[in-house]
């Protein structure tokens, strides 16, 4: 008798904990996964959004993708930012957390602070301070024409390269410090005795970072990754604001030109559009797995 | 002697270093610098490269409340993000609670589904999503705003692991002080979490402020519009005043400039706060 009052009040407790987890998963799954399901449905049809019909193929708003110049260019360029801005920006940001878990440097806290700063602003708001800085009339353009290295102002924003350097020199400045904040805390469980022991069998400051810190931020560096192509994948504030996909589309990213095909200036076309969305979705989730993999190198 | 001897070499070697650090440092905080001085030069002095403040403020300020609805979008963000702020922490730390000290098989496994979630992309759900707050009549409302990022896995999965710190003895004791679960949760969860509150409360409302690409596609009305948004029209048109401009996005980042500047800790925390 006694024990079966037990297992009611065990079982009393279990059930409070599926009414207090209710409310989040429910929402989870309204807001994340049905729409993932919906969006697939509708990547299946074509028509604009009031009447549309099954696609015939079914699968032609996918094929269609792969025939899209535009859409192929955005592929292209979110990858591109993606290969060139990641490796540098997690290098960066794993060199200063080594620099900065140092006992003896002074002046860390306002080091750490002022690298750690660019994450204070909106992506809306550092893009829009590059756009000026970059500008054909600005403070960039002016300093360089002074000190003699161009000897008429450059349109920066207004060329492919250009522009395309300028976005991911923002990426880096807006990303580097906050990836640094992980790494940072990777390093603090890293006892402070095995650098010690490190440097007393003479190793040197680069033969430590290769040799301790890289593999025991592993982990660290694997989510870090994780995150950053995620990010990437998905940059639409810095391309819509910092050149507007321009010019003539060589900075567009795969987000900015789903945004067009559907709340954008062109026709709406919300099947065409989710198709392209679900790809990136599936983009990420290949990286992710793959990131994984390689980083499960253990035994 | 020889051990203040060894310091200042120590220190020496590290002049590299200091110079490399003083740099980057530099080079993070000068287009805040930027933004500053620009908010106070007129759009001539600013495209002739100038560095130094100037007095135009004034004027950049009246041109910017007599032509944007400054105040209008002021309020909006902190209207939507405050809401989010409290209804997000107060949904996931409830599921997190329940997740870990309450855990057994099958919420582990609804726990390991609910992190899928994290992989799907904003623009991948944007159109179903759309659609629903159209349909609810919920466009330009905050809460078409907040209903897709009230539940977030990553503040489960940071309450959830945080969780752990919370010691079983006090539930037991206060069960057997007569405490139901709920009241659990309330009187010693919640205090005793404060600190995790507090960093997921930074995170929340750094997000929810800098959100751009969902109000911007259910956000129609310009008088619901937010801070990110009114700025990124002004900077839009086809002549654009940069005194006038760095000031509206000055105003953007003060409100989480404070926050990063007092509760620079909780940040920092708030950003890891799921992995540890």
């Amino acid at each position: 008798m006694e024990k079966k009052k037990g297992m009611s009040l065990l079982e009393k407790q279990s059930r409070a904990g599926w009414i207090f987890l209710a409310p989040a998963t429910l929402m989870i799954a309204i807001m994340s996964f049905w729409p993932m399901i919906s969006a697939f449905i509708t990547s299946l049809k074509t028509g604009s959004s009031a009447n549309m019909e099954w696609a015939s193929p079914i699968f032609y708003n996918y094929t269609r993708m792969f025939a899209d110049q535009l859409f192929l260019r955005s592929v292209g360029n979110t990858f591109l930012y993606l290969a060139i801005q990641v490796p540098i920006m997690l290098v960066l940001a794993i060199l200063l957390a080594q620099l900065l878990n140092n006992k003896d440097l002074k002046l860390k806290g306002f080091f750490r602070t002022c690298v750690f700063l660019p994450c204070a602003t909106a992506l809306v708001s550092y893009s829009l301070i590059f756009k000026s800085l970059f500008a054909t009339e600005g403070l960039i353009n002016t300093i360089l024409v002074n000190i003699g290295i161009l000897s008429e102002n450059y349109n920066f924003l207004g060329n492919a390269a250009s522009a395309k350097a300028v976005i991911i020199i923002a990426l880096i400045w807006r990303w580097t410090g906050y990836n640094m904040v992980f790494y940072l805390a990777g390093l603090q469980n890293i006892e402070y005795s095995v650098y010690e022991a490190a440097k007393i069998d003479g190793a040197n400051g680069w033969k430590t970072f290769w040799g301790i810190t890289v593999p025991l931020l592993k982990p660290t560096i694997i989510m870090t990754f994780i995150m950053s192509i995620n990010g990437t994948l998905q940059l639409f504030d810095e391309s819509i604001n910092l050149t507007n996909g321009g010019p003539a589309f060589s900075t567009i990213t795969m987000s900015h030109y789903i945004y067009n095909n559907t709340f954008g200036t062109g026709v709406a076309n919300f099947g065409y559009a989710t198709a392209m969305a679900f790809f990136v979705f599936i983009m990420v989730g290949i990286l992710a797995l793959i990131n994984m993999k390689v980083g499960d190198t253990r035994d | 002697m020889t051990e203040k001897k060894n310091r200042s070499m120590i220190q020496r070697r590290l002049i590299p270093t200091y110079i490399f650090l003083a740099i980057v440092s530099f080079i993070s905080v000068f287009p805040f610098y930027w933004m500053v001085s620009a908010a106070t030069n007129t759009s001539f002095d600013v495209a002739q490269g100038r560095i130094l403040p100037g007095g135009n403020l004034g004027v950049n300020f009246e041109n910017l409340i007599g032509g944007q609805n400054l105040w209008g979008a002021m309020g909006n963000s902190f209207l939507y993000a405050v809401v989010q702020t409290v209804i997000a922490l107060l949904i996931c730390s409830l599921a997190g609670f329940g997740f870990e000290l309450y855990h057994d098989k099958k919420k582990d496994m609804v726990f390991t589904i609910l992190l899928l979630a994290m992989m799907i992309p904003g623009v991948a759900t944007m159109i179903p999503l759309f659609k629903m707050i159209a349909g609810m009549n919920m466009l330009n409302t905050v809460w078409g705003f907040i209903l897709p990022a009230i539940s977030t896995p990553f503040l489960i999965m940071m309450f959830r692991q945080n969780s752990r710190n919370f010691p079983i003895d006090v539930m037991e004791a206060a069960r057997i002080d007569g405490l139901t679960e709920i009241q659990i949760f309330f009187r010693m969860y919640m205090p005793m979490m404060k600190s995790t509150y507090a960093a997921a409360a930074v995170i929340t409302f750094m997000n929810a402020w800098n959100a751009y690409l969902w109000p911007k596609v259910i956000m129609t009305d310009t008088n619901a519009q937010t801070m990110p948004m009114l700025i990124a029209n002004m900077a839009a048109g086809y002549t654009t005043d940069y005194g006038l401009l760095m000031l509206g996005v000055l105003f953007c980042s003060v409100p989480t400039m404070i926050v990063f500047f007092v509760l620079q800790k909780q940040f920092a925390e708030g950003i890891t706060g799921a992995v540890k």
